[in-house]
């Protein structure tokens, strides 16, 4: 029994970033009907804003110590940061809590990088062919990937979570198991909780505004939105906008459970978009229930017991299942008719 | 005698005299080399076999890259079991990936559009992490597959010098090469280009009678569209599964003459972005070309290894005309561009390809040529039709 808990745990932290990526990746698609291979490299991005965030508050002066000595026998360097000379200890506190003051720096700056994004290239191409559209995006994946190269180097770069939520909970023992059955990292709980707020938050937002009626009127019918005299394009870019940001939050989070490296987003992006078949093209609530339900399948074919029966599934099982579905259940589990079947 | 239209029959040679002479045209720039020679040829066929596929149909395949690994793993396994002469290597890669196609076309054929595309990189995904995990008992995992002296190699006579066998057909081997210079210029012409491009030919000549046949006008009639198609009582399926194990058995073909020239096999060769690197080749070239994908291919293998070997010394040599702070200021600039940034460039390129020539180079070469009156045709088909979807 704790055993199948802790696999549930395991799997909804790589769940969570599954649902997150695959509903900003839904939210465009559902949108504006773009497929967007460069999905990935927003969840990259994402990554790089926490690193960005980290090395601006790490600048430091440096200051000689005459009366100490390094190891060549100079007088040791010692390096302040200035965050923490105009602060003092709020400023330690800042660097501490660079990863979510990361977040916030990010909702700005992925909404800019998804209007560029939006107006600058995929604009154009909604009058093309799908084809086109995923080999245009796919053209930029590799471009982002390599500029994020060039500048931060081919090596990931660790990023550290708060000190407060670096440790470890013994979840086992409030739910009556026996001690250290069920240890789970701290920031993993944090990061499956904000996912369930963000998810929460973008379908309020759809839910309960005004905008996000018309969004979703958009989403069924944009011509006849449009006739109404709403400027629906312009609703969609805000609403790429806040995709790019939800799927860039989803990369700053998961920064210290995952060293960001150039090439995270494509590796993501393959999976998220197998999510997003098995969750059904174009449904908000299939790309969430899919994400969460393919991370927590993933853990439970790394345990060993299943391991030892079927060989190497661990490395499979969201090909297959998605496969399966696709074979099966053409629409995934939650789309609905008409999406991309023409 | 070839069967072919006069057009196509003056293309065809034409093609014929490029490819042979390939040696001697691409040593001025910088790429006569047997290896990059070789890998031209190879990704040529891998290229035209996908386009066959892409090109016809508009089915946008992600996985293509499944079937060069299959195509390596069996030649390999052959020169280690059979023979180090390259041909049962290269037949059972042909079978093995057309079979191999032929099951995942079944599957993933039953969808179209996005859905195909997301189903074959799945599956290529599928036997990527098994090559890497499971199957390591066949494909030797992280380090690959490798001959060794100890293996059985029942048709050869056991070599006494105890260094490797080389790859060799019926006694001349793959990496023989005859050099000699003309104009100053160092000319290798190796034995295992001439297989390669032998082969790319007999592909090439291949694909243009499919691309001409009955066949042929029965994919275009799917890519333009399936659906009335289908409603006029043809049954779709079996052209298409048709033309995925036939551009999977290019890829087999492409597979096995990789490790022909190399005998090893790694899993890397199956990954996605190996597939992705084929599209490029075909979308680049121009996609329902003849030529396209094998230019495409050209461009791309040239790229790799010409491009990123400029380094920021050999720009600055290339701007020492300029005054020093100019010098410095366009190696600034340009410096991300090359060398281990060629990718970036390649990734521009493909994108302002795709956005402003849709029909790829071909394309671009036909403009040009219409610009300066010439009406030149290169058998080129279709190549603004929109996929299937």
């Amino acid at each position: 029994m704790d055993d199948i808990l802790l696999q549930i745990l395991n799997g909804l932290d790589k769940g969570s970033a599954y649902a997150l990526i695959t509903l900003g990746l839904t939210l465009i698609f559902g949108t504006l009907g773009v497929v967007n291979f460069a999905h990935g490299s927003l969840f990259m991005l994402g990554a790089f804003v926490a690193v960005i965030v980290r090395k601006i508050m790490m600048i430091s002066s440096v200051t000689l110590d005459p009366t100490r000595t390094n190891f060549l026998g100079k007088p040791l360097e010692i390096k302040t940061t200035y965050i923490e000379q105009w602060f003092g200890s709020f400023g330690t506190w800042m660097i501490d809590y660079s990863v979510p003051i990361a977040v916030l720096v990010a909702i700005p700056v992925m909404m800019l990088v998804g209007f560029v994004m939006e107006r600058g290239l995929i604009k154009h191409f909604y009058h093309r062919p799908h084809a086109d559209q995923i080999l245009v995006t796919f053209g930029l994946a590799i471009v982002l990937q390599e500029i994020v190269k060039k500048f931060f180097g081919a090596n990931a770069i660790p990023q550290a979570a708060p000190e407060a939520a670096s440790g470890a909970l013994d979840i086992g023992v409030w739910l009556g198991f026996a001690e250290n059955a069920v240890i789970y990292p701290e920031w993993r709980l944090i990061y499956f909780f904000f996912a369930v707020a963000v998810i929460a938050a973008v379908f309020s937002f759809l839910r309960f505004t005004t905008f996000g009626m018309v969004v979703r009127a958009g989403m069924v019918d944009r011509e006849t939105v449009g006739l109404l005299g709403i400027n629906i394009n312009r609703r969609f870019t805000l609403m790429f906008g806040i995709a790019a940001a939800v799927t860039g939050m989803a990369g700053v989070m998961y920064a210290p459970i995952l060293s960001p490296n150039y090439h995270m987003g494509m590796d993501f992006l393959v999976l998220t978009f197998v999510v997003v078949v098995v969750g059904g093209m174009g449904s908000l609530p299939g790309a969430v229930l899919a994400g969460f339900m393919l991370g927590i399948l993933e853990s439970f074919a790394s345990m060993n017991e299943v391991k030892s029966i079927l060989p190497g599934i661990d490395q499979i099982i969201i090909y297959l299942v998605a496969i399966i579905i696709l074979l099966v259940r053409p629409r995934g589990l939650m789309g609905k008719a008409g999406v991309m079947e023409d | 005698m070839l069967k072919l239209k006069n057009n196509d029959t003056a293309l065809f040679l034409a093609f014929c005299v490029m490819v042979l002479a390939g040696p001697i045209i691409l040593a001025p720039l910088g790429a006569g080399y047997p290896d990059l020679l070789q890998r031209f040829a190879i990704f040529g066929i891998f290229a035209v076999g996908y386009n066959i596929l892409f090109g016809l149909t508009g089915y946008l395949s992600f996985g293509h890259a499944a079937f060069l690994g299959v195509g390596s793993y069996s030649a390999v396994w052959m020169f280690k079991l059979l023979s180090m002469n390259i041909i049962p290597g290269i037949i059972l890669a042909v079978i093995l990936s057309g079979i191999f196609a032929l099951l995942i076309g079944f599957i993933t054929l039953r969808r179209s559009g996005i859905y195909f595309s997301i189903l074959t990189l799945a599956f290529a995904q599928m036997s990527y992490s098994l090559a890497y995990s499971v199957l390591t008992p066949i494909t030797n995992g992280e380090t690959g597959l490798q001959i060794h002296l100890a293996d059985p190699r029942i048709l050869d006579t056991k070599s006494t010098d105890g260094s490797l066998p080389s790859t060799n057909l019926f006694g001349l081997e793959m990496n023989d090469t005859w050099r000699t210079t003309l104009f100053g210029m160092d000319l290798q012409f190796n034995v295992g280009f001439y297989v390669s491009a032998i082969l790319l030919i007999l592909c090439f000549y291949l694909s243009i009678r499919i691309f001409r046949s009955p066949f042929g006008l029965m994919l275009r009639a799917v890519k333009t569209n399936q659906n009335r198609l289908m409603y006029t009582g043809v049954n779709t399926k079996p052209y298409l599964l048709t033309a995925f194990v036939i551009s999977g058995m290019y890829a087999g073909l492409a597979g096995g003459l990789l490790a022909a020239m190399d005998p090893l096999a790694g899993a890397e060769r199956m990954q996605w972005t190996e597939s992705g690197t084929v599209v490029l080749m075909t979308i680049l070239g121009g996609t329902g070309t003849l030529l396209g994908p094998v230019f495409g291919a050209g461009a791309i293998k040239y790229f790799e290894n010409i491009f990123s070997k400029v380094n920021d010394s050999v720009l600055a040599g290339w701007f020492n005309f300029m005054p020093d702070w100019m010098t410095d200021t366009m190696v600034f600039l340009l410096g991300p561009f090359f060398g281990k940034g060629w990718h970036l460039t390649l990734g521009l390129v493909f994108m302002a390809v795709v956005i402003f020539l849709p029909g790829g180079l071909m394309e671009g070469a036909s403009k040009i040529a219409n610009l300066f009156g010439k009406r030149k045709n290169k058998g080129s088909v279709d190549s603004t039709g929109t996929p299937a979807e």
